[in-house]
């Protein structure tokens, strides 16, 4: 597949938005629990959900630069029975709705207690929204997998992996993220998120790592003999029926030379996991090494999604192989 | 229920791709506007169509065959491509089977294009929408057509007749009968697709000759040993017995 810039952009950084999220309200529910320092309302919670719609918002302003059609974006919301591109175009607003409901209960100071659990604890609106908020960041996470995942006969994408890869990347980013931001607006917690950090980043090693090992052992189900229905091992293309490219030729080839694929995948390896999990723990918690390694990381991510898409085979490929 | 389709005869279909151009013209002077071609006489012509004739070799040298494909949407009984549009602009007709396009609808996010693993949809460079084969719609159910003319402009096209239109739920329609008659097949069956376009193979012409066909097992000079042969002056009875 020819890989897309505008939909590298919106995942990687609607990921980065989703993951910060999850990091400011396990921050909250740590603080709840005790177990972490309680933090300032509208200085912690609030700026960093306003930090995450920033980039929510940037992503989903990069996915209009996919549409042929941008005026017509708000007609995507209709097939959300059948279509995850659909439900991922529902679920991304309402999140994005959530994290500001959730900032602006921060901004304010709406503590009001909704209900008491045992031990008089009391919940307040806040912890409520941060729950939906959650709920809604996992739904956008599955949502955005499934869209590729769902695809049978694009065999690299359709496994229960790739959902998984884009939760477990987009946390990384965003714990990461969130460690610098508590630099600055809470550093005595700064430590905590980095941590879940550098054990997002490694589970997402993980899971990256068993999706390259299963792509690496791909048997293509479809094959020039099944495609065009002729049995025999040897059939070769003399033309694909034009002098020139068209859209099969432009969308669904990468372009890039063997050499560059065979590059780019240690080269995403280690810049999403391998340099920033050392530049985490070398400098331990220092904001600087933590910004350094996350703009490392990100670019690394950038790097990772082209792959994503560029390593995937689409059948359709086999009826576009010489111009003639 | 109808699900019309075509019927693409490989053992027939010489490459000359007057289906190509009849489609293109039927199709790029609709009211559903161009098909659009950028650069169409320079370095690197690019275009939209909705039936390409490609050509593959089958075997090695010097045991080849030359199959030429035409290949369109094959308006596939479980469209992989309809589902995932987020739009609703891809759709399949009920009372036909024909799947369309919406082109208002589109949005061009080519995740139906994507979806199908034929490579069958193609983005319009132009109108940024997704364009595909739609069975001549416009034409099979047109009132201003002479009666003979409602049919595909690619089946009007075809001069050895190797592409035939029907309904193929229809069990004594042209197509379903030879489908069932000439071994018709599906392309990429792995995927569950059950596209409705069949595709009737090559076949070999071959004759089962035996022995005794070509030397007649009960002729008379053979049961009656050789007669003396006649001189060739002498008057004969026939041809045949005279040399």
């Amino acid at each position: 597949m020819k890989p897309p810039f505008s939909v590298i952009f919106l995942t990687t950084l609607i990921g980065i938005g989703q993951g910060l999220f999850l990091a400011l309200y396990t921050g909250q529910l740590y603080a709840y629990f005790d177990l972490l320092p309680a933090h300032d309302s509208r200085s912690f919670y609030a700026a960093g959900s306003i930090i995450a719609l920033l980039f929510l918002g940037a992503g989903l302003f990069a996915s209009f630069f996919h549409l042929g059609h941008p005026e017509r974006a708000w007609r995507s919301a209709a097939m959300w029975r059948t279509s995850w591109l659909s439900r991922e175009v529902i679920v991304l607003p309402a999140f994005m709705g959530m994290v500001f409901l959730y900032g602006l209960a921060h901004w304010f100071n709406w503590h009001i207690t909704v209900i008491e659990i045992a031990g008089g604890r009391k919940v307040d609106i806040t912890l409520i929204l941060g729950a939906l908020g959650t709920i809604l960041a996992f739904a956008l996470f599955l949502c955005t997998g499934m869209i590729y995942a769902c695809l049978r006969f694009l065999q690299e994408w359709h496994t229960p992996l790739t959902p998984i890869n884009f939760t477990l990347l987009g946390g990384a980013s965003g714990f990461l993220l969130a460690s610098i931001f508590s630099a600055f607006a809470a550093p005595n917690s700064m430590s905590f998120y980095a941590g879940w950090a550098i054990a997002l980043t490694l589970l997402a090693l993980l899971s990256r790592s068993a999706s390259l090992l299963r792509n690496k052992r791909i048997k293509p189900k479809s094959t020039l003999s099944t495609a065009i229905g002729i049995k025999h091992p040897h059939i070769v293309q003399i033309s694909q029926g034009s002098m020139g490219g068209s859209f099969n030729t432009r969308a669904f080839f990468h372009g890039m030379s063997a050499q560059f694929m065979r590059a780019i995948k240690p080269g995403f390896i280690l810049l999403t996991f391998v340099l920033p999990l050392i530049i985490l723990s070398i400098g331990l918690f220092t904001p600087k090494l933590l910004i350094a390694a996350f703009i490392t990381q990100y670019i690394g991510l950038l790097a990772e999604r082209w792959f994503f898409f560029a390593e995937a085979n689409h059948p359709q490929n086999l009826y576009y192989q010489k111009i003639a | 229920m109808t699900q019309l389709a075509l019927v693409i005869d490989l053992n027939v279909c010489v490459g000359c791709h007057a289906c190509v151009t009849s489609c293109k013209e039927w199709n790029t002077s609709g009211p559903a506007g161009p098909m659009s071609d950028s650069d169409p006489y320079g370095a690197d012509p690019s275009g939209t169509f909705f039936n390409r004739v490609q050509t593959f070799e089958v075997g090695t040298f010097p045991n080849t065959q030359t199959v030429h494909f035409p290949k369109s949407c094959l308006h596939c009984e479980e469209p992989p491509c309809v589902p995932v549009c987020p739009t609703g602009a891809s759709y399949k007709r009920k009372q036909d089977g024909i799947v369309l396009v919406d082109y208002d609808k589109c949005i061009g996010c080519e995740y139906c294009s994507w979806a199908c693993p034929y490579g069958a949809r193609e983005l319009d460079a132009k109108q940024k929408v997704m364009k595909k084969c739609t069975l001549c719609v416009d034409r099979i159910y047109s009132d201003t057509l002479p009666e003979a003319d409602r049919k595909p402009a690619c089946v009007m096209a075809c001069p050895t007749s190797a592409r035939l239109f029907g309904d193929v739920h229809d069990p004594e329609s042209i197509v379903s009968r030879t489908i069932r008659e000439n071994a018709g097949y599906a392309l990429m069956p792995e995927w569950g697709t059950q596209p409705a376009n069949h595709y009737l193979p090559r076949r070999k012409t071959t004759m089962k000759i035996h022995e005794d066909e070509l030397m007649r097992a009960d002729n008379p000079l053979k049961i009656d040993g050789k007669l003396p042969k006649p001189s060739k002056q002498q008057p004969t009875l026939d041809d045949s017995t005279s040399w």
